[in-house]
């Protein structure tokens, strides 16, 4: 009877977390439809203040998108043929280069972000642009994209695959593209989701890097909890909350996070 | 074979390229601009000698030992249990858990002054029950509240992978050789998770010790590291000092990924 006793007390916990975590999200969205969040809910509903946020901060959407994009298209062309060679050749050198890979999501954003802006910040033509961002984005989502493929290419036998495939008459670019790529799709499928979520909610880079003309969604969140009414900060948050949340479903869906994404994935 | 590897070497190269030249060079620029100031290299000495850089590098450090602490705590706890015993919605509390794991520290700051900002729920409620409101999301107190309400989404998954691994059979036969559940937790489960504390907790200490949106929504009182690097830079214009303190931030979070993947025996980073 302890064990049923235990058992509730843990429940009971677990959805004291769970509200902890959950609450503050309703609130703000409540806040963000509410007339006036300080009078409570009896002031009644309202899209006044979604409006406004359109009205005031639609660029920062449309940039955030497309700069998560953009971000994804290069992770991709840069980050598969990567994830493909560390797979395919695993010496010390291939897992010194895995290892140096993910040091921009260990190092905090704000000294990478530092690091960009003394290094190409007198670029100005580089400097203003959007791609400045992109740049930021593209090191802290890259390790995500490499590191979610090559734990598919190192759960199958590609040296097999590759092999047959040779054996029939098909080159090295064939292989490529009608072995090695179709075989990692559920690799590439989780990592871009996690590189598009992620650059989307990228602050402590961006906040530095970006420009009064090149502001992304949480740079214009950012803006506006520290100068709006909590309302509009809370309309602001419900619309990032309504774009993330597709993408959030769909990694939950079909691509089951890796605990952690970097837990000994490798078989040792 | 060696017309294999001058291919893959090109399939290797335009990561290569964008990795050494936007971030390779640009460390070792920061690093020598970290020596150019006014002190020269003594900046980077300046974050022990400084009074005002040793006590921000102090509580940066404390505040991110917390959040480590209570995270593994809450995860330890939901997370064995929610592996442990599968019922209805169970998924759901799961996916309650893990959902937060995207929203920026801008937002999460914001969900701390939902929570207890001057409008927030805790103050209200306190309000209600003892006429005396409870504000603290502005001060150190929040940030730590902040802080593990975005850790706990990073190290449930990988305590529930863990708990999966252990074996039943143990705790059965400690229970059946007379352990209270008590010394079952301590001398069966804590060990057999302790792979995954130790790689999870450095997750939420590094990922805490270098956060910066949180303390930015938050603002006021809140002299973290992050926090006076970017006050150096931009209301100062000290871009040595900023410079020199946030390298030394990155060599402390490496490092604390590093040994931390020593020490489990897994490949470890920090995430957002």
């Amino acid at each position: 009877m302890k064990r049923r006793g235990l058992f509730y007390l843990q429940l009971g916990f677990t959805l004291l977390v769970c509200a902890f975590l959950v609450v503050p999200v309703f609130l703000s969205i409540m806040a963000g439809l509410t007339v006036n969040y300080f009078v409570g809910i009896e002031s009644g509903l309202t899209l006044r203040w979604v409006m406004e946020v359109w009205n005031g901060y639609r660029d920062t959407i449309f940039l955030s998108i497309g700069l998560s994009l953009a971000c994804l298209a290069v992770t991709l062309v840069i980050g598969v043929p990567a994830a493909y060679v560390l797979a395919k050749r695993q010496t010390a050198l291939t897992r010194a280069l895995e290892e140096m890979l993910v040091l921009p999501v260990a190092v905090p954003g704000l000294a990478t972000a530092l690091a960009l802006i003394v290094t190409y910040g007198s670029l100005s033509g580089f400097r203003t642009s959007w791609a400045f961002i992109l740049v930021g984005h593209v090191l802290f989502t890259l390790p995500f994209m490499v590191r979610s493929v090559l734990a598919v290419l190192s759960a199958i036998d590609l040296k097999t695959l590759e092999e047959g495939a040779a054996s029939l008459g098909a080159g090295f670019w064939p292989r490529f593209r009608d072995i090695v790529l179709p075989n990692c799709r559920q690799g590439i499928l989780a990592g871009s989701l996690m590189v598009v979520t992620l650059s989307m909610g990228e602050f402590n880079m961006t906040w530095l890097l970006h420009t009064p003309f090149t502001k992304t969604l949480p740079v214009g969140l950012a803006d506006a909890y520290a100068s709006l009414r909590l309302e509009i900060g809370s309309a602001y948050t419900l619309v990032f909350f309504l774009m993330i949340m597709p993408l959030l479903l769909a990694l939950q869906a079909f691509a089951k996070p890796r605990p952690a994404k970097f837990v000994a994935e490798d078989a040792e | 074979m060696r017309h294999e590897t001058r291919r893959l070497i090109l399939l290797l190269l335009p990561a290569g390229i964008v990795f050494a030249a936007f971030f390779l060079l640009p460390m070792a620029r920061l690093f020598f601009i970290g020596g150019s100031g006014k002190t020269g290299w003594a900046a980077y000495a300046a974050i022990l000698t400084d009074s005002l850089y040793l006590d921000s590098l102090l509580s940066t450090m404390a505040v991110a030992a917390a959040t480590t602490a209570a995270t593994l705590v809450i995860s330890g706890i939901s997370g064995v249990f929610l592996q442990r015993h599968k019922f209805p919605g169970n998924a759901l509390l799961v996916s309650m858990l893990t959902f937060p794991l995207a929203f920026p520290g801008v937002v999460i700051g914001f969900m701390v002054i939902m929570l207890a900002g001057r409008q927030g729920l805790i103050g209200q409620v306190t309000q209600a029950l003892t006429g005396e409101k409870l504000v603290f999301a502005y001060t150190i107190a929040g940030l730590f509240m902040g802080y593990v309400y975005f850790s706990i989404p990073r190290t449930i998954l990988t305590v529930m992978a863990a708990a999966e691994k252990l074996d039943p059979k143990l705790e059965e036969a400690a229970r059946s050789l007379g352990a209270s559940p008590w010394r079952v937790l301590l001398d069966v489960i804590i060990p057999g998770l302790k792979p995954a504390f130790i790689s999870a907790g450095a997750i939420c200490f590094a990922t805490a010790v270098g956060a910066f949106g949180t303390a930015f929504t938050l603002a006021a009182k809140i002299n973290v590291l992050p926090m006076v690097i970017y006050t150096e830079f931009t209301l100062s214009a000290n871009i040595a000092m900023a410079a020199a303190l946030s390298f030394v931030l990155g060599i402390v979070t490496w490092l604390v990924l590093a040994v931390a993947r020593t020490a489990a025996g897994s490949s470890v980073a920090a995430a957002g």
